[in-house]
């Protein structure tokens, strides 16, 4: 199913929204600042936004059309959207808000429907409680559920794990991914997190100023040179080379192997099948350094390796450690670099939690 | 006391309670939600009894369902008895004299609804009446409460309007705040202090009822 998108609409004297795509099922992140029109770009594709001018068509349906007058009212459009800020039901049971859009339904299945997709979003526990009840993570997997469980043609995320910490984020990505691949659609997924960008993404739009300036994979575009401080939104300060070497689905996880060393790196499971080249994306500030060999902890990924140079930049001590080859950069805070005594020279271990490992397919 | 006044208030503060949630809440909606640019003139229609002496919108209800008005002659011709002065002209009467206390309340707990809620409805495919019923109404039952309550307890005490439409009729027109103005007249003040003293229990208790059960400051209000 493909996802054809062509869209006018003047939002003000200055700023216009002129878009042109078509998108195939999977995840596609619409990536930009906030300004940029991504939000606009979905409520169009919905229909809770009237474009001027344009078409959009899931496969041979036409939802809008400028040219024929065709503009099928959002209740039609079998459209799932998941907002920023859910606008889940405050009056009703998380049960009743999954089970929201499937009224047409008799009621067994609806039930059957509605336990099903909280099981396999881990929400079956809280399903007689209300929004209120619950905390934002669990709400987002309502929210998820709620559009998910009416078999939508396509699905439009508006920046839906934004308001979370990184730690549920990951696993609801982790859920979200799962779903994709049982269920191929064309996913919107708008965002101006790179993290989600790295972790979801099999395609990015890259939106300024309401015009698509870049489109590709999520390294291609968001590391592009091209494209001025694309690179550095994306900020990850270290894009490793490696290869595949393991791949443990039960476990959500694969191991990666730098190039060129044995040094091996747990990230969160991808695509990717084993033997396949990527890049592990990791923050600077995602790495911990420790004088002696730690122990007894939950991080996968302890690796050792020697500082090559230090420079401090205002209250941030950039630490460039060699792993086999392979130059790291690691930032500690000031105090920390002093009282662990780092210097050129000297060896440390890096401690990496597996989910700030980022695979990112190679271009 | 007079029971038959006070029946006949009550009798008409629910015809025109019931009445008002009916027209009321279609009128309350489209204050909300419509985009019309001509939505400030229905506005001001609706309010236009809060400042408009009761006096005033009483003759011309009186004019309105006269005998020689059209309205007063299909009814003539329809009944066979004359509209003015009868309980049917107090019901017409009362719906417009109460009907920002209906209107207004119930608008603005409309507008307290977070827009993106009907957004996600229509997205999960629920079209916008079943939106209404399934939405817009659940949340809104503490403003449907305040309308009703209001309408009500407006209605018991009018007293312009209901003598310039209805004029005096025992057991027909004649409601409590007549019939307390009547037993003050005739110097009668016992009778008026039974009368007025129910009425002010009555109206107090409505009031405590509907503020204790939903705890927010000012929640019966005309313009809230």
């Amino acid at each position: 199913m493909t996802l054809g998108v062509r869209v006018r609409k003047r939002l003000s004297r200055l700023f216009r929204l002129d878009v042109a795509f078509d998108v195939d099922s999977g995840v596609t992140i619409v990536f930009g600042e906030s300004g940029s029109g991504k939000t606009t770009l979905l409520r169009c594709v919905a229909g809770l936004a009237a474009p001027d001018d344009g078409r959009i068509a899931v496969g041979e349906r036409v939802l809008y059309d400028a040219g024929n007058g065709v503009n099928i009212v959002s209740s039609q459009r079998r459209v799932g959207f998941v907002f920023q800020h859910l606008a889940l039901f405050p009056h009703l049971t998380a049960a009743q808000n999954i089970a929201y859009g499937l009224s047409r339904l008799p009621k067994a299945e609806r039930r059957e429907r509605t336990t099903a997709i909280a099981t396999s979003f881990h929400i079956a526990h809280l399903l007689d409680r209300r929004p209120a009840e619950i905390s934002g993570g669990e709400r987002q997997r309502v929210g998820l559920a709620r559009a998910l469980v009416t078999d939508p043609a396509i699905l439009l995320l508006d920046e839906p794990l934004s308001a979370l910490d990184h730690a549920t984020r990951s696993r609801i990505i982790a859920d979200l991914r799962e779903w994709n691949d049982a269920h191929r659609i064309p996913i919107l997924y708008v965002t101006h997190s790179q993290r989600e960008a790295f972790a979801l993404g099999e395609r990015v739009l890259l939106l300024r100023e309401g015009a698509i300036v870049a489109d590709g994979s999520p390294d291609a575009v968001l590391n592009a040179p091209s494209h001025d401080g694309v690179a550095l939104l994306a900020g990850f300060e270290n894009l490793l080379d490696a290869e595949v070497v393991d791949r443990r689905p039960d476990a959500g996880v694969m191991v990666a192997r730098l190039a060129a060393t044995t040094v091996d790196l747990e990230t969160p499971l991808a695509s990717s099948g084993v033997g396949a080249r990527i890049r592990v994306a990791v923050r600077a500030g995602d790495i911990l350094v420790a004088a002696e060999r730690p122990r007894g902890l939950s991080a996968r990924n302890v690796i050792a390796g020697s500082i090559v140079a230090l420079t401090r930049q205002g209250a941030t001590v950039h630490v460039q450690v060699d792993v086999g080859g392979v130059p790291i950069e690691v930032h500690v805070t000031p105090t920390s670099s002093e009282l662990l005594g780092l210097g050129p020279g000297r060896d440390v271990w890096l401690v990496i939690k597996t989910h700030s490992c980022h695979p990112v397919s190679a271009v | 006391m007079d029971w038959t006044a006070i029946a006949l208030s009550v009798r008409l503060a629910a015809v025109v309670s019931a009445i008002l949630l009916v027209i009321g809440v279609p009128i309350a909606y489209w204050l909300t939600f419509s985009s019309s640019r001509w939505r400030f003139v229905c506005e001001s229609v609706v309010a236009l009894p809060l400042v408009l002496p009761p006096t005033v919108l009483g003759f011309y209800v009186l004019l309105a369902l006269g005998s020689r008005s059209p309205i007063g002659r299909v009814w003539m011709a329809w009944t066979g008895r004359g509209l003015a002065f009868s309980f049917e002209a107090l019901v017409i009467a009362s719906i417009l004299y109460s009907l920002p206390f209906a209107v207004q309340p119930i608008a603005a707990s409309f507008a307290q609804i977070d827009r993106t809620l009907l957004e996600a409805s229509a997205t999960l495919g629920v079209a916008r009446l079943q939106t209404f019923v399934r939405v817009v109404m659940p949340l809104s039952v503490d403003g449907l409460l305040a309308g009703i309550v209001l309408t009500f307890a407006h209605t018991i005490g009018e007293f312009g309007v209901v003598l310039m439409v209805g004029g005096n009729l025992p057991g027909v027109t004649r409601t409590v705040s007549i019939s307390i103005y009547d037993d003050v007249q005739s110097f009668n003040f016992a009778a008026a202090h039974q009368t007025a003293l129910l009425l002010l229990i009555v109206s107090f208790t409505a009031l405590t009822v509907v503020y204790g059960l939903m705890r927010k400051p000012w929640a019966v209000a005309p313009l809230s």
